[in-house]
């Protein structure tokens, strides 16, 4: 498994007139395993953390590295590596149609559009959505949308795959269907949720409250340290 | 709105769909210039059977010629009226048939090419502009996302409005407006970093 490894990493935004806010403090963590969950209130920080991985958010302070290459002065060679799967699929979406969707995250691997066009139509028959391909993304159910975000990010072939909340805006059918299909992808797993059924099935969990890294461990220890301070 | 920008593009063999982009492009603008450029109502009807025929070559079916038409008819109803009324009935008709016409042939471009082949193509045709230092592929991709981000804008005016509505804030302008430019700069913040991550443009 790739080795994500955030060294020191603390990530600070300037409040007008106010001086500086944390919104992850500094932290220092190495993910080898294969699914790695990270829960956590809303605004703790969780998805700042996952936003570090493929360069989305910069560290104030600090290094990220996956597999040894820096986010930030290596990020196109570390993106090429990082799928991300973001919360609202709608926004990752931009082609009318799902093949073409598909189509553009192929477009710096795969050259000549037949060659692109017959990779996409292969990405979206393995996820079930053949029957899609050329259905306007904006038809689909939230599920389906998920799962053609899902599609466009596996296209690259990534060795890491990070999954900020996907499954916050779906019905439980859906929860269970997206969760099925990411817990059961080959690549290492970032993923970012508030949902500990998922979160339990994972090899390891981070618990970040308040910008820190409160708990770090099994699921068992993680979430019960996780409800414990919920319950507080 | 959304059905006509989305999901345009009706895949096929016919002899429109193998046709390079670039003469279907040139065709285009052959065909606009004319319709534009001939000042005679009897050529508008011959236009209007052409640009027909032509979406019966592309095989577009007629559910998405409708669609087309509608979209373009409510502005030709308007430019029709007042042409009526500036300059008399036969020059209204005119418009009126010439506006269609126009319509339906842009249909037949989009209903036989993708965006994708779109994209290709103007990545293609932007490649001179290498030289003063612009990036072909940007060039193309802008111009796709702008097009991609019609029915999304579309679906974030038609939200705003009914939570604007729900709130009994329906005749506020500010109530609509605010919320709408916030939400569509906020998703174009979204679509930037989603590009971002898929390394698109790196």
């Amino acid at each position: 498994m790739p080795e994500i490894r955030f060294d020191s990493v603390a990530v600070r935004v300037p409040l007008p007139g106010r001086g500086e806010r944390e919104i992850l403090a500094r932290t220092t963590l190495t993910l080898t395993e294969p699914r790695v969950a990270v829960i956590g209130a809303n605004g703790s920080g969780k998805s700042t953390l996952a936003r570090l991985v493929n360069g989305l958010v910069r560290p104030s302070s600090g290094h990220v590295t996956v597999d040894g290459r820096d986010v930030v002065r290596d990020g196109a060679a570390v993106r090429r590596t990082v799928g991300f799967c973001f919360t609202d699929p709608a926004a990752q979406l931009v082609m009318p149609t799902c093949v073409e969707d598909v189509e553009l995250s192929l477009r710096r691997t795969v050259p000549g559009s037949e060659a692109r066009r017959e990779r996409a139509l292969e990405v979206l028959a393995a996820h079930g959505l053949e029957e899609h391909a050329h259905d306007s993304v904006h038809s689909l159910s939230g599920g389906q949308r998920q799962l053609l975000a899902l599609a466009g990010v596996l296209a690259t072939e990534p060795t890491v795959v990070v999954a900020d909340e996907p499954t916050t805006l779906l019905d439980r059918a859906n929860t269970r269907r997206i969760g099925h299909a990411l817990l059961g992808l080959s690549q290492q797993l970032l993923l970012v949720t508030h949902d500990l059924d998922l979160a339990a099935r994972c090899d390891r969990v981070v618990v970040i409250d308040d910008a820190r890294v409160v708990a770090d461990g099994t699921p068992t220890e993680s979430i019960a340290h996780y409800t414990s301070l919920v319950d507080t | 709105m959304s059905d006509l920008m989305a999901g345009l593009h009706q895949p096929g063999d016919t002899l429109l769909h193998r046709l390079p982009v670039g003469a279907k492009v040139l065709g285009l603008a052959a065909l606009s210039l004319s319709i534009v450029v001939v000042r005679d109502v009897r050529a508008a009807p011959v236009f209007l059977l052409v640009t027909l025929l032509l979406a019966a070559l592309a095989r577009v079916p007629l559910r998405s010629v409708w669609r087309a038409a509608r979209g373009v008819l409510a502005i030709a109803v308007v430019a029709g009226a007042l042409q009526w009324w500036w300059y008399g009935a036969e020059k209204a008709l005119e418009t009126f048939l010439d506006l269609l016409s126009l319509g339906l042939a842009a249909l037949s471009l989009t209903a036989t090419t993708s965006i994708n082949e779109m994209v290709d193509a103007l990545a293609r045709w932007a490649r001179p502009l290498r030289f003063v230092g612009v990036d072909p592929d940007r060039v193309a991709l802008t111009v796709a996302l702008t097009i991609g981000a019609l029915p999304g804008t579309i679906a974030i005016a038609r939200e705003t409005r009914d939570a604007a509505r729900a709130r009994g804030l329906d005749r506020n302008p500010r109530a609509y407006l605010s919320p709408f430019v916030i939400r569509v700069v906020a998703r174009a913040q979204e679509s930037g970093d989603a590009l971002h991550a898929r390394g698109i443009g790196d």
